[in-house]
């Protein structure tokens, strides 16, 4: 296989895993660092691809260890440090600006998961992948899935629902 | 679509039972501008999840490490040649060095005229030296001459 041909391969979900790497790394940085690590794996391991099944279904578990460990080594060295992306990549629109301060406050409340919970949220909501698919990746039942699932949305909800009546009640 | 429906439906998103069709349904109608005022506030978390599927991978990516680590382990392996031909080569250079300046002869005798012999030719050499030197006195006289006039 050549460059041209695994970057064919890998085109349709790379940008799955860059959004998997960053909603558990946060940064945007380490989340594109994650992703070009996985996929040169992916391409030094390119002699036995074919012999995967679901190419996009290991690369998301090979992303979603990955940042995992990424995390536990960072934690084990360093101090928690909450990354925040200061600089606004786009000038944000007048109109938009509202909008912009809610999907946020959203993102943050995702963020602020825990970590499977986040994963799940990740795939399920955003990616809208079916539960079989996010299963496979996890290795874990569908059941457990559906339950983290219903508990993250609950948060999500009870959150959502507080801030909603900042200020009224 | 009837308000009714839609609750349902949060209700079960929430327990984690929705479909992947029926979470588009709730995706598309909090898309809309008509949100019944009891739900707008779930607006947020629907829109934040559909923009969040935008974002990109923009960084090109490079896929040259599998020729490079070869390369790398080339150039290690070209310069340990390198270096242990080098230091091969002054190791034997110095070890010949060695051995070839220690004399050879045994008798004494031999020895001593061989001294002698080496002794002359330094001292010969040494003399050709001095013979050259007669120039200066040349100079030394020419000199006195002018500067005592």
């Amino acid at each position: 296989m050549n460059q041209n041909e695994f970057m064919h391969l890998v085109n349709p979900f790379k940008d799955k895993l860059f959004r998997m790497a960053k909603r558990l790394l946060v940064s945007i940085e380490e989340a594109e660092d994650a992703t070009q690590e996985v996929l040169l794996k992916l391409w030094n391991r390119n002699e036995n691809l074919d012999e995967y099944k679901s190419l996009e279904a290991m690369a998301m578990t090979m992303t979603k260890n990955y940042c995992l460990d990424q995390l536990k080594s960072k934690r084990a060295t360093n101090m928690p440090i909450v990354h925040n992306n200061f600089t606004d990549r786009e000038a944000s629109l007048q109109q938009k600006v509202e909008d912009y301060d809610t999907w946020n406050w959203v993102e943050k409340i995702i963020n602020d998961l825990p970590e499977l919970q986040k994963l799940i949220v990740q795939m399920r909501d955003i990616e809208e992948m079916e539960f079989e698919e996010i299963s496979k990746i996890l290795d874990m039942k569908e059941q457990a899935i559906r339950t983290a699932l219903s508990r993250a949305r609950k948060v999500i909800r009870e959150k959502i629902i507080k801030a909603h009546n900042y200020g009224i009640k | 679509m009837e308000l009714n429906k839609i609750e349902k439906l949060v209700e079960k998103y929430f327990e984690g039972a929705t479909s992947i069709a029926e979470e588009k349904e709730l995706k598309d109608y909090f898309a809309s501008s008509d949100v019944a005022p009891q739900l707008e506030k779930y607006k947020p978390l629907f829109s934040y999840v559909v923009q969040a599927k935008q974002e990109h991978f923009l960084t090109t990516i490079t896929l040259k490490t599998n020729k490079s680590k070869r390369v790398v382990w080339l150039s290690v392996a070209a310069s340990a040649a390198v270096l242990l031909g080098v230091s091969m080569f002054t190791f034997n250079y110095y070890h010949q060095q060695k051995s070839d300046d220690i004399g050879t002869i045994t008798d004494p005798e031999v020895a001593f005229r061989e001294t002698q012999k080496a002794l002359a030719m330094i001292s010969e050499h040494v003399n050709k030296g001095i013979g050259s030197m007669n120039y200066l006195d040349e100079y030394e006289q020419s000199k006195n001459k002018i500067f005592k006039k």
